[in-house]
């Protein structure tokens, strides 16, 4: 029992200095020397391409409904992550979903105010852009969910749809290796785009 | 297409890791590599041990109980002084007495059930002094709990089976470091946050906004706690999240990391005790079941949610509710298959907003045992104790003493394996009865209906199986999730390891019966067909009534809404 005991101390110490901090801190090393732009978290000048974005100007493509989306508790100053308040289930500066079940009422009505939410802006919603994510700050959106949104942003900006369609198959990025995960266009990166075409 | 080739590569990858990897983890359980001899020597001789000193079971069971309630203090004490400990960059104060245990519990039984959101709960240092050494020790104790079984068919009277010590130091240094490494540096390259330096302001001038992102040594913790089959992410929404798995490649490995070791085990399996066949005969197991739980499930994830479908949408990309665009819909429901089939439990998608059906194949996944390949190790040594079931049931039927690989299975296996397989049922189902009589356990779901009862089901089941996926509605963090959570794990735990070490322990101790024309066969297609029989007939009968109280009736009921 003592034995097992000091044993048991000596190999908890072992754990925690290897496999604890000098495993985090070599893989920080390695990343922060190797990969710095990832590793820090994807930053460009307008924000990290891998965290969502409320984008409520018709001027601008939108992504997803999640927290960042149009329900966002305070969309000026929106933490990646606050829960969707008509959905909330998680503490604000948290990532994560409305967790809402397929027969959930609360999900119907949800999914029945967005539906009007994109009537208004003359969008002909797909499911994601009904539908929150995963994280709750999902960056992408399919290909066909930005094409559905051309008409709201040709009124809002006089881009020509032609221009538009062409600058979101510029913008998407195909399945990887071809075959893994679905194609997609980052919103951030389709925005800045935009950006320097208008 | 993309779909049937992400399968395609994954099966391919996973052949030649079961080949590879699975015969190396033998060389390493047998002593015959030794490339780390300069780290493992001074380890040994730090704690007063060497692989000459064998252990009985009952001395290897201690050892592993005493560390693991060493490992429980410290995670727990870790946790309980975050506010006074450096590395905090948010100030995170110190987590909650009902809480620490309950995540101290999660992590040492390989669980990961996480009642808290880690970005806004852990300092960086109990996220790496706290939870990522415990996504390495966890696995590595479930390892070499199963490799005492295997070794229980492998060796003849003998009252040894081995060094628990020595089996953890080789586990942990020979295979989970190297493989989690190199796997970290990809998860990096493809943009997964691994910084030290906290949080970040960021305001985009172009539509106004700004934002606080968490961030933290993410990418490295993600990779063991997928390889390690844990599944306790650094953020809340675990791997739907960019910052933990950020590209189609990512979530590919992902999957293949999970799956790797529990399916090699099957190959140390039938390498050690001398017939591949046998480990054959287990993978085929696995992959039949596995591959009708994907099959239907990413089925019913490639229809429509009916919420949706009510609010007038109609869907050719599948249930889109609380699924990533960059990875969809069907290879999300293979990541879900994936993680509940081992006791991993990391999501890439909300698992409450799957559909009936579809959530179903997550839950039952779970219920059959996490045998499908299951977990590091512990699905190998609870496979056996179906194998043993199986073997005894069809020795019944023939009417001979039932033997598995020339060992007489007897009445004293037969019992620790009926406690092995029935000691998680009786938890879970005892524990889901008493969560839904009591207020405080019916106040947690957030869905009403049957998915609320599905929610706390889903919580009990998970636990009771070192799963750690949720219905992530349900209100875990309050004292009485927290502490029937807790007794779960390591019910679920430690309540079919001890029966697993024990039966190592017996078979070892055995000598072997020669082979007749009379002894049941355990490497064919019919002890393949009858195994499968009994996890069925043992998980599927058992949670028959709960799963249609919960899944069932939603799927069933049809235009209506909770």
């Amino acid at each position: 029992m003592l034995v097992n005991l000091r044993r048991s101390l000596v190999m908890a110490v072992i754990c925690l200095v290897f496999f604890g901090f000098v495993y985090a801190f070599v893989g920080t090393g390695v990343g922060q020397v190797f990969f710095k732009n990832q590793a820090n978290g994807s930053l460009t000048a307008n924000g990290s391409t891998l965290i969502g974005q409320n984008w409520s100007s018709p001027k601008w493509f939108h992504g997803r409904p999640d927290d960042t989306g149009p329900y966002a508790a305070n969309p000026k100053e929106n933490i990646s992550g606050g829960d969707n308040p008509l959905v909330a289930n998680g503490a604000s500066g948290e990532s994560g979903a409305t967790n809402l079940g397929p027969r959930s009422k609360v999900l119907l009505a949800d999914t029945m105010e967005l539906v009007k939410y994109w009537h208004k802006l003359g969008v002909d919603p797909t499911p994601d852009l009904v539908t929150t994510s995963g994280s709750g700050y999902d960056p992408d959106i399919t290909p066909q969910d930005a094409i559905v949104q051309i008409p709201m942003v040709t009124k809002a900006t006089g881009v020509a749809p032609s221009k538009l369609r062409a600058l979101i198959k510029s913008q998407t990025h195909g399945a990887q290796f071809g075959f893994l995960g679905s194609s997609y266009v980052d919103v951030l990166q389709l925005n800045e785009a935009l950006a320097r075409l208008s | 297409m993309g779909f049937f080739l992400t399968i395609v590569t994954l099966v391919i990858a996973l052949g030649l890791t079961w080949r590879y990897l699975g015969s190396y983890m033998a060389a390493v359980f047998e002593n015959r590599v030794h490339f780390l001899g300069f780290v493992e020597r001074p380890i040994y001789r730090l704690l007063r041990t060497s692989p000459e000193q064998e252990q009985t079971w009952k001395r290897y069971a201690g050892a592993m109980m005493v560390f693991t309630f060493v490992s429980l203090v410290f995670t727990y004490v870790i946790l309980r002084l975050q506010g006074s400990l450096p590395m905090n960059p948010q100030h995170l104060g110190a987590v909650g007495p009902a809480l620490s245990f309950n995540t101290a519990s999660s992590f040492i039984t390989n669980t990961n059930w996480q009642n808290y959101g880690g970005e806004t709960t852990m300092s960086y240092f109990s996220q790496i002094g706290s939870l990522t050494v415990q996504q390495f020790v966890s696995p590595a104790v479930g390892i070499a709990a199963a490799i005492v079984l295997v070794r229980g068919f492998s060796r003849r009277k003998s009252p040894t089976i081995g060094n628990f010590w020595v089996d953890m130091t080789r586990c942990l240094f020979y295979i989970l470091l190297p493989i989690a490494f190199i796997a970290g540096i990809i998860f990096v390259a493809q943009g997964a946050v691994q910084t030290l330096a906290g949080t970040v302001n960021i305001s985009d001038p172009i539509n106004g906004v700004t934002q606080t992102i968490a961030r933290g040594p993410i990418g490295f913790m993600e990779v063991i706690k997928q390889l390690g089959t844990n599944g306790g992410g650094f953020l809340n929404a675990n791997s739907a999240t960019p910052f933990e798995n950020p590209t189609g490649l990512t979530n590919w490995l992902s999957m293949y990391l999970i799956l790797s070791i529990p399916v090699a085990l099957t190959y140390t399996f039938g390498k050690m005790v001398g017939s591949i066949k046998h480990g054959f005969a287990l993978l085929a197991v696995v992959i039949i079941l596995f591959g009708s739980w994907v099959a239907f499930t990413s089925y019913a994830e490639h229809q429509n949610n009916p919420a949706v479908a009510a609010a007038g949408i109609t869907s050719t990309v599948g249930n889109t509710e609380g699924k990533e665009s960059r990875f969809g819909d069907t290879s999300t429901a293979l990541f879900g298959v994936t993680s509940t089939s081992t006791s991993t439990g990391s999501a890439d998608a909300a698992y409450d907003s799957f559909t009936p059906i579809g959530g179903m194949g997550l839950l039952t996944g779970m219920m059959m045992g996490e045998v499908t390949p299951g977990g590091t190790g512990t699905g190998l040594y609870t496979l056996l104790i179906y194998a043993i079931i199986a073997v005894f049931i069809g020795g019944l039927m023939i009417g001979r003493t039932p033997e598995y690989l020339g060992k007489k299975i007897q009445a004293r296996e037969i019992k620790l394996a009926g406690l092995g397989a029935l000691v998680m049922p009786i938890a879970v189902l005892i524990l889901t009865a008493i969560a839904v009589s009591v207020a405080v356990g019916r106040a947690g779901p957030l869905n009403a209906g049957p998915h609320g009862f599905s929610e706390i089901l889903y919580a009990l089941t998970s636990q009771g199986n070192n799963n750690g996926s949720a219905f992530g509605g349900l209100t875990g963090n309050t004292p009485f999730y927290n502490i029937i959570g807790g007794i779960d794990m390591l019910i679920g735990r430690f309540g079919v390891m001890i029966p697993a070490l024990a039966l190592g322990g017996s078979l070892a101790a055995k000598d072997v019966v020669p082979e007749s024309l009379g002894t049941f066969r355990t490497n064919n297609g019919m002890f393949v067909g009858l195994t499968i029989g009994v996890i069925l007939i043992i998980g599927g009968l058992t949670f028959f009534p709960a799963i249609s109280l919960g899944p069932i009736v939603e799927q069933l009921s049809h235009a209506r809404f909770f």
